[in-house]
C-alpha cells in the first residue's frame, strides 16, 4: 500500500477509536470453518482431485491480483473513451484485455459522475471483484462496515476522510447475487494529457471500492 | 455457487428497466440472497441482467434449474429508512432474482 492509503486509515482509526475495538488474537486456535477447510483441503488432495501445486499456484495467483491491476484497468478507461464503452457495457469481456478471467461471476463497472458517488458493500457476506483487486481488506467483511453502509453510507464515508456533498446523491450497491462491482473513479482534475501509467498512481484500491476518490496530483 | 444459465433452461423475464416492482415479504428458511431489509420495500428495476442458476438450490448441490432472471433493482433510502439522513436523491441498488419481485401496483 501506498503512503497516501496508510494515512487516510492512520486519521480514520484516530478519529474514530470507538469504532474498532482492537481484534483478539486468535492464530494460537482453529475456528470450526478453518478445521473444515483443511479437512476438505486434505480429502480432496488425498482423492487425487487437487494437487497440492495447483493449491498453491491459485494462492500465489490470487496473491498477484490487487490495487495494481485494478488501478491499469482504470487508468486505460480514462484515456480510452472505446475500452471505456466496452467496460461500462460488458465489464467481463473487456477485462479479459489485462488476462483478468471473472470465473462464474460478471463485473459491473458503476460510474462516478459529478452527480452521482458509487460505493459497493455486501450485505450477506464479503463478495467482492477478487480477480480485479485480489482480498478484500479486513474492514470490507466487518459487520460494522456491512451493516452501516447501506444504512448511512455518508457517515461511513466520512470516517473514510470522504465527503459527499450534500447535493451530490450517494449510491450504494449490495453486491447480493452473481455481479462483481468496481467503482470507476471520476479522474481527477488537473491531469490533461497523463499518460495511463502516470494516472493509475492515482487509483487506490479504496476509491475502486467507492470508500474514496482518487488522489489528486501532488 | 453460481452461475449464468442457458436461456432455455430459465423462467420468462418478467419484468424489464423502469418496471415498479416490490420486494416479497417472506422469510423462507435456507440459503437466500435477498437481504431482509430489503423485504417489502418498493423499487424500479435498473437492469435485467439475464437468467441464473438458482442460489437458493445451488447451495443444496441442487443444479439451480429453471434459472431465474436476475435484476438490479434500485430503491430510495428515504423508502428503506424513514430516517435516513442524506440526500433525498440518494439510492440503493441490490440484485434481486425475479421470484423475490412482485409488480407495484399504484397504491402510495
Amino acid at each position: 500500500m501506498s503512503e497516501p492509503h496508510s494515512h487516510a486509515h492512520e486519521h480514520h482509526d484516530h478519529a474514530h477509536p470507538h469504532r474498532h475495538p482492537p481484534r483478539p488474537d486468535t492464530d494460537d486456535t482453529l475456528g470450526h470453518f478453518q478445521i473444515m477447510e483443511i479437512a476438505v483441503r486434505e480429502l480432496l488432495i488425498g482423492k487425487g482431485i487437487v494437487s497440492p501445486d495447483e493449491i498453491q499456484r491459485a494462492i500465489e495467483a490470487m496473491d498477484t491480483r490487487g490495487e495494481a491491476l485494478g488501478a491499469k484497468i482504470i487508468a486505460r478507461a480514462w484515456t480510452d473513451p472505446a475500452f471505456k464503452a466496452r467496460l461500462m457495457a460488458d465489464g467481463t469481456a473487456a477485462v479479459r484485455d489485462f488476462g483478468v478471467d471473472m470465473g462464474t461471476t460478471r463485473l459491473f463497472v458503476v460510474e462516478n459522475t459529478p452527480t452521482v458517488h458509487n460505493v459497493v458493500v455486501c450485505t450477506l457476506c464479503s463478495c467482492y471483484p477478487r480477480m480485479v483487486l485480489g482480498l478484500p481488506p479486513d474492514w470490507y467483511k466487518s459487520r460494522n462496515y456491512r451493516s452501516r453502509t447501506v444504512r448511512e453510507p455518508r457517515a461511513v464515508l466520512q470516517e473514510f476522510g470522504t465527503i459527499v456533498p450534500a447535493d451530490k446523491e450517494v449510491r450504494v450497491h449490495d453486491s447480493t447475487a452473481d455481479m462483481r462491482y468496481l467503482v470507476l473513479p471520476e479522474r481527477p482534475a488537473g491531469t490533461e494529457g497523463w499518460s495511463a501509467e502516470r494516472l493509475a498512481a492515482l487509483v487506490s484500491r479504496d476509491a475502486m471500492i467507492g470508500v474514496a476518490i482518487a488522489r489528486t496530483p501532488a | 455457487m453460481t452461475g449464468r444459465a442457458a436461456a432455455n433452461a430459465s423462467v420468462p423475464a418478467r419484468f424489464k428497466p423502469g418496471d415498479a416492482v416490490s420486494v416479497r415479504r417472506a422469510h423462507p428458511p435456507g440459503h437466500i440472497r435477498t437481504p431482509w431489509y430489503i423485504r417489502g420495500h418498493r423499487g424500479t428495476v435498473v437492469h435485467a441482467l439475464g437468467p441464473f442458476a438458482n442460489p437458493e438450490e445451488l447451495a443444496y448441490n441442487r443444479p439451480g434449474l429453471p434459472a431465474q432472471p436476475l435484476y438490479r433493482v434500485r430503491f430510495r433510502q428515504r423508502e428503506v429508512w424513514p430516517d435516513y439522513v442524506g440526500n433525498e436523491a440518494d439510492t440503493l441498488d441490490i440484485e434481486i432474482f425475479q421470484h423475490w419481485l412482485e409488480p407495484a401496483g399504484g397504491e402510495r
